[in-house]
């Protein structure tokens, strides 16, 4: 695979380079010193950051705005786009949005209900879904014409992702879903975070068999645990998660003053193993309101020095 | 069937407190099958309503009818020789119904005594869930005929999403995920090929999004 947009995720994962990324939540006010400080902590250890969208449906500055912050630092983002908030009218404006600003990677998603957050009694629209969103970004770029027909003038350059949970159910149709992303215009893909390796790595394997691996790269997700508490509550409160038994006990095993550090010791353990996986093309780091770890286990992982990438 | 609830009497006696003649209309259609707005439940309301105005010590006229349908102007002129006798009506005929009679009694105040839910079925008695949005550009012959737009919490047209668990939908473990059923469902009758295909951005013209909604039928116009 070459890469086809100046993007410099893109471009490390084409050159067979693990792509690394980590993700910054927008804050819950208007405050850009938030947002640059959470990035500053990222800058130099992945490859692109990316921006959430109102994630779990919590009305948050907007992934856009945050997007072009990280630009106007010199960080390179990843613009979350869900579908449960704008019509393709809005969703093609906003990726016009970003591209005048240069943003080059795109996520599409279909978003978190909004009855799990603060708005529950709100309209969602889902006009799109995220595989037509892919498909409507990749016409965009590649065709330079809106859903409409109209040619566009100076059309999106834009590196189209598509998120992957293959933990979900039911397991048969993952891999069929996968090829109908990629077949949608996905060109990487970001997986749900990954406890139960042994699932990720069957996945993977049958992906690899339809050719899959070949046609997208598969970052994994990780997550660390911060606590036991946290590993139970992925395991049991949050939809389409796997959090093996093992795993929780070990974090609960754990005295408690050393439980964060344990939790980084499995996020790095698993990034460790995964590196191995044919088909595994870059990981996405996801600490959640916890991103100064990134920096350790990206080192720790042996994914530090990022690649320098003309 | 259009399914309905009951409003909360409360409610109702909150927009009939002021009246002194008001008729409680039922519909036999729809609504008497999900035991919201049929006859029985015209009873019950206006009897309801006339404990209700005892109590207060008022003497209001509560009066009780039930027609065949109310989205239909023959069944609704039943009405036309009693209607200006009262100054209010209750329907509790669905949404259609209730605008229908209000159409047709232009100076009455007509006031809901239903929530009027979706167009669904009955599951089992006491049991009413939904099936159509009536989206108007229908899909099913892709979707091994269970509907992801009515169905699906996102409306989702390449599904499962990502919070399908163990067969439920991430919003409510009580709630079938569509795309599960959807896939069992292409499995039993040897379509899982449909499922391959990514589904084209779905046109919601005919959907309310292309304003109220009409269907001419020049061929059996009288």
């Amino acid at each position: 695979m070459s890469a086809k947009t100046p993007s410099r995720l893109e471009k490390i994962m084409a050159a067979g380079h693990l792509g690394v990324t980590s993700e910054c939540g927008p804050p819950r006010g208007s405050d850009p010193e938030t947002i640059r400080e959470k990035a500053e902590l990222l800058r130099g250890y992945v490859d692109a950051v990316n921006v959430t969208d109102n994630q779990t449906s919590v009305v948050r500055t907007s992934s856009l705005a945050t997007c072009i912050h990280l630009k106007l630092m010199g960080i390179e983002p990843v613009l979350q786009m869900v579908t449960r908030d704008r019509n393709r009218i809005a969703l093609q404006s906003d990726i016009l949005g970003g591209a005048s600003f240069d943003i080059f990677n795109l996520l599409c998603l279909s978003g978190d209900h909004q009855s799990f957050g603060d708005n529950p009694q709100g309209q969602n629209v889902h006009d799109l879904d995220s595989m037509q969103l892919a498909w409507t970004a990749r016409k965009m770029r590649d065709e330079g014409k809106f859903l409409g027909g109209a040619d566009i003038k100076r059309p999106p350059r834009m590196f189209v992702g598509a998120a992957a949970n293959p933990f979900a159910d039911p397991f048969e149709i993952r891999v069929p879903r996968l090829a109908k992303k990629i077949e949608a215009g996905a060109e990487f893909i970001q997986t749900q975070c990954i406890y139960n390796l042994d699932k990720f790595e069957e996945w993977v394997k049958q992906a690899r068999e339809r050719g899959l691996t070949e046609k997208v790269y598969i970052m994994a997700g990780v997550t660390p645990f911060k606590s036991a508490g946290m590993a139970k509550y992925m395991k049991n409160r949050v939809p389409g998660m796997d959090v093996p038994d093992d795993v929780v006990k070990r974090m609960a095993d754990t005295p408690k003053e050393k439980q964060a550090e344990e939790g980084v010791n499995i996020c790095v353990e698993t990034i460790q193993r995964l590196k191995e996986v044919d088909g595994v093309k870059g990981f996405h780091i996801m600490a959640i309101e916890w991103e100064e770890m990134v920096p350790d286990i990206v080192k720790r992982s042996g994914l530090y020095p990022r690649p320098e990438i003309a | 069937m259009i399914v309905a609830d009951k409003k909360p009497v409360e409610e109702i006696i909150g927009y009939v407190k002021d009246h002194e003649k008001i008729l409680v209309l039922g519909c036999n259609e729809c609504v008497t099958v999900c035991e919201a707005g049929g006859k029985k439940e015209v009873g019950i309301l206006a009897s309801s309503l006339r404990m209700y105005f005892a109590n207060q010590g008022r003497d209001i006229v509560v009066d009780e009818r039930t027609l065949e349908r109310q989205c239909d102007h023959e069944y609704l002129e039943e009405i036309r020789d009693i209607a200006d006798q009262y100054d209010a009506i209750i329907s509790i005929a669905c949404g259609v119904g209730i605008q229908f009679t209000a159409e047709k009694y232009h100076s009455i105040p007509v006031y809901p005594g239903v929530n009027t839910c979706f167009l669904g079925v009955t599951e089992q008695r006491g049991l009413w869930t939904e099936r159509c949005q009536a989206c108007g550009n229908c899909i099913l012959a892709y979707t091994g005929g269970i509907c992801p737009v009515s169905r699906c919490a996102k409306r989702i047209m390449n599904g499962p999403c990502g919070g399908s668990s163990k067969g439920s939908c991430e919003i409510n473990k009580d709630l079938d995920c569509a795309w599960q059923l959807i896939i069992d469902r292409l499995k039993a009758i040897n379509r899982i090929d449909l499922y391959e295909k990514m589904f084209d951005i779905k046109d919601w013209s005919t959907d309310r999004a292309g304003g109220p909604r009409k269907v001419v039928r020049e061929d059996v116009q009288i």
